[in-house]
């Protein structure tokens, strides 16, 4: 990675996210934007998250993109506890603890 | 609510917002890791989370930058990932649409989920609330949150070396994206979009310049909207 790479990224990111933030706060006619449009944006952020992380839960670069039964177990963990208890912090925790586990159990990282 | 003041109203937003600390903190602190594992010098780092200052997002672009993705790719999903700021932008411009540009530009910047969350649902409950106090309310919310989000990444970036193989923290990033998206599946139509774009994307992984993934975000969205709509037309019949 370049540092132009980087800072083009950090920069037009930047913009790009504060232009969404700012948007309907900043024009205040807002409201009159086709319900079709809000509809679709009310599902971006569970339209592509599921699709990046998929990848990287089954075919993880540190076992060289074989499927690793301890991050697919450490996977379905995170993503119950998530959906069960609403609770990020304590998803994340027993995740991470299971896929320790797992590792620990199987003598491989 | 009689009495209230800016004052009282900011120390009222403050407390609410105190207990994301639980969740921005442990996240600024990976951010910081793991950028630092990818290559980023720390000033690079502090620049992103302070500069884009939204952690999905960030962990997104990361994740396409250390593949060597083309920046476009890079800046077209991590956007994506935003997309859902420009809902909280509309419905916050509801109550806070009258209020001077400098505070509502100076809103937009800290316009993060935890602070719109907790202050719309203080706006609903309270709709008799005074503009200053609104504002002096969203402000306090994201007082806790937002300085600890890049004090975070700064200590993230600090421990960086120190964290062990065996901790396995090439898994950290898709653990947190879990733990995000799991409470995002308020309903079927969250669901089959999820899972729209989990099948879409999978099949499509071997395209070039993760074009996948956008082809599988694009599909998904639309699930998710015509799921919505079938739902609330059989709701209505």
């Amino acid at each position: 990675m370049t540092g132009a790479y980087i800072w083009g990224i950090i920069l037009a990111l930047g913009i790009g996210t504060y232009l969404i933030r700012f948007s309907f706060l900043g024009l205040i006619g807002s409201k009159n934007l086709p319900e079709w449009v809000l509809r679709h944006m009310r599902y971006t952020a569970v339209a592509v998250l599921p699709g990046l992380v998929a990848p990287l839960v089954l075919w993880p670069a540190a076992t060289g993109g074989q499927v690793d039964p301890a991050r697919l177990c450490a996977a379905l963990v995170t993503f119950g506890v998530g959906i069960l208890t609403r609770n990020v912090i304590a998803a994340i925790v027993l995740g991470a603890a299971t896929l320790l586990g797992m590792i620990w159990l199987t003598g491989s990282v | 609510m009689s009495g209230a003041t800016p004052k009282s109203s900011y120390w009222a937003g403050f407390r609410e917002g105190l207990p994301f600390l639980l969740v921005v903190m442990p996240f600024g602190l990976l951010f910081g890791v793991v950028a630092t594992e990818a290559g980023f010098t720390a000033v690079q780092t502090m620049a992103f989370s302070s500069v884009v200052f939204a952690g999905a997002s960030q962990f997104a672009a990361l994740q396409l930058m250390v593949e060597d993705a083309p920046t476009l790719i890079v800046l077209v999903t991590a956007l994506a990932v935003n997309l859902r700021m420009a809902m909280y932008s509309a419905s916050l411009a509801v109550w806070l649409g009258d209020a001077p540009l400098w505070q509502r530009a100076l809103v937009a910047y800290v316009n993060v989920d935890q602070s719109y969350a907790v202050s719309i649902n203080r706006y609903e409950d309270r709709p008799d609330m005074t503009l200053p106090n609104r504002i002096a309310f969203f402000f306090g919310a994201v007082t806790p949150v937002c300085p600890m989000w890049v004090v975070a990444t700064g200590l993230g970036i600090w421990l960086g070396d120190t964290i062990p193989e065996w901790m396995a923290l090439d898994f950290a990033v898709p653990i947190c994206f879990l733990a995000i998206m799991a409470p995002m599946m308020r309903t079927l139509a969250h669901m089959l979009a999820a899972v729209t774009s989990i099948v879409v994307a999978l099949v499509l992984a071997g395209l070039p310049f993760n074009l996948g993934l956008l082809a599988a975000a694009v599909a998904a969205m639309m699930v998710g909207a015509q799921v919505e709509l079938q739902m609330s037309r059989r709701a209505a019949a």
